[in-house]
């Protein structure tokens, strides 16, 4: 009786992702880097796999191969959590959030006489004695916490926002920089592991060394760029605020967030605890009638623990026009049926009742 | 003048929402997640000022404890990366396990203090970590409460 369509919460989020997999996988919109790169790792692993390793685990151990297929699964499992995890997307503030920042914004400006452009939406904090600026974010209506930056290729603010790489075909923020890191670490070893054995491939079968120039050239991009991301680690920089020189040392600028200790930059960036995803992809949404959505029709099986409480307020195919409920239902809205879910006033809050809108006295 | 709600359900069902306070994040000691514990004005009337505030300092010491960076959270590094992540399919993280002590934490502060008073807190989660939502109720009944729209604009105006 009750349609069989849910839908999640990630079908209707603003930013320019793809979702895959119902929600669980997060990507950028361009992926085509990012399969040229799958390709490229499985095809060199694959011709080293069949023309070098019977050779070298025959005349030199088995437990070259066996090393190499560790490593490389190693690299692809960190790729792929690169690659589909949220990178620490923020999610844009609610209309009432937006609507209270502004009056903070407008309160703090006073009064801009008209015709002067008003002064830039900035907010200052002190950060380990340096006073670091947030900038207000047009897009997503938000003051950016420290370390974020917008993302305009995914137009998402993203928390410790450190670049976008389309090899990945993801954005590195908080989330995920550990699993870009791991993966530059490792396709560096991988690309000098199977760069080693060619060459001794070679030497040992004197063999034409085509195969050894393409290594070549990958092994120094890519140790290059593990290279400097090690070097941001320690100094606990991010590559955003490298390119900007946000941390330059000119005017006695310097980093609030390192610790003055290597140890202790490293540890915080690769061995901190693991973040949650503040961006809610999975969340069910009520429905809204089809009329205004779009919704694709997924066949996804339907949720047990829904939030609605009466039947009606799910149209179906067979629902008549008539008798489908409008959007704005105040006590509806408020009364969610499982015990642990709190009220989503999120986006048409009740209006206040007629009876209550007198004009009395402040409190 | 404090309006009177039995329990949660009482207070989704018969209040109406007058007004919504947003407590911010506290920078100061850098990214971690921290919250403000200035008393906001708006809820002057409703709430004492020391219950607010040690809402607000717990829901930091439990932020500060899942995002404590020492013995724990290197043993489930070290063991996640031994297993190229693959392990964190099955297991909740330290940090999900502290989100769900939060989120009873603030189950229990509505029924037992916020929702008597006509406010209801929204977990710092469902808005991004940001900020904490305090919504303020208006019970749809008494005629003699101040509205929404006043102490909307008294806030406005300050």
């Amino acid at each position: 009786m009750l349609a069989a369509r849910v839908t999640r919460r990630w079908e209707k989020l603003p930013g320019k992702n793809t979702f895959c997999c119902d929600g669980r996988v997060m990507m950028a919109r361009q992926k085509g880097v990012f399969y040229l790169t799958v390709a490229l790792i499985t095809g060199t692993c694959a011709l080293f796999f069949g023309f070098e390793c019977p050779y070298l685990a025959v005349h030199l151990s088995p437990a070259i191969p066996v090393f190499a297929v560790l490593l490389f699964l190693f690299v692809m499992a960190v790729l792929l959590r690169t690659s589909f995890s949220d990178p620490g997307v923020l999610p844009r503030a609610l209309p009432e959030e937006a609507t209270f920042i502004e009056m903070e914004i407008e309160a703090a400006n006073g009064n801009v006489p008209a015709g002067q452009r008003p002064p830039p939406r900035i907010r200052n904090v002190e950060i380990n004695n340096q006073i670091v600026k947030l900038k207000y974010c047009y897009t997503c209506k938000i003051f950016r916490p420290p370390r974020a930056s917008h993302c305009s290729i995914c137009d998402n603010c993203v928390d410790r926002f450190d670049h976008h790489c389309p090899w990945v075909g993801n954005c590195v923020g908080r989330r995920n920089y550990r699993y870009f890191y791991l993966f530059t670490l490792s396709l560096s070893l991988l690309t000098i592991y199977i760069f080693t054995f060619d060459i001794v491939h070679v030497v040992l079968r004197s063999m034409d060394s085509s195969f050894v120039l393409i290594c070549f050239f990958t092994l120094w991009s890519v140790v290059g760029l593990t290279g400097f991301h090690t070097y941001l680690i320690s100094m606990n920089q991010t590559t955003n605020e490298d390119i900007k020189g946000s941390w330059s040392g000119k005017n006695r600028v310097q980093n609030p967030y390192s610790h003055r200790n290597i140890i202790k930059n490293c540890c915080e960036v690769l061995c901190g605890p693991s973040y949650p995803s503040v961006l809610d992809r999975r969340g069910v949404m009520l429905e809204a009638p089809p009329a205004t959505t779009t919704a694709p029709v997924k066949s996804t099986t339907p949720e047990p623990q829904t939030t609605k409480t009466t039947a009606p307020l799910i149209p179906n195919e067979h629902t008549p026009e008539d008798v489908k409920p409008s959007i704005d239902t105040t006590s509806d809205k408020t009364c969610p049926a499982s015990e642990d879910e709190k009220p989503h006033l999120s986006q048409f809050p009740p209006l206040a009742s007629p009876d209550t809108l007198e004009p009395a006295g402040a409190h | 003048m404090a309006t009177e709600f039995h329990n949660l359900q009482e207070l989704r069902h018969s209040a109406s929402l007058a007004t919504k306070v947003f407590i911010q994040r506290d920078y100061t000691e850098g990214t971690v997640c921290k919250f403000q514990t200035k008393f906001p004005a708006e809820l002057d009337s409703r709430i004492e000022r020391s219950l607010f505030e040690d809402t607000v300092k717990t829901l930091n010491n439990y932020y500060a404890e899942a995002e404590k960076i020492g013995g724990q959270s290197y043993l489930e590094g070290c063991l996640a990366c031994a297993t190229a992540y693959v392990i964190f399919l099955c297991m909740e993280t330290r940090y999900e396990k502290v989100l769900k002590k939060i989120s009873k934490y603030i189950q229990e502060q509505n029924e037992k203090i916020y929702a008597p008073r006509g406010l209801l807190i929204t977990d710092p989660i469902e808005r991004g970590m940001r900020v904490i939502e305090i919504s303020v109720f208006e019970d749809r009944g008494s005629s003699g409460s101040s509205s929404g729209s006043s102490s909307t604009s008294s806030s406005s105006g300050r």
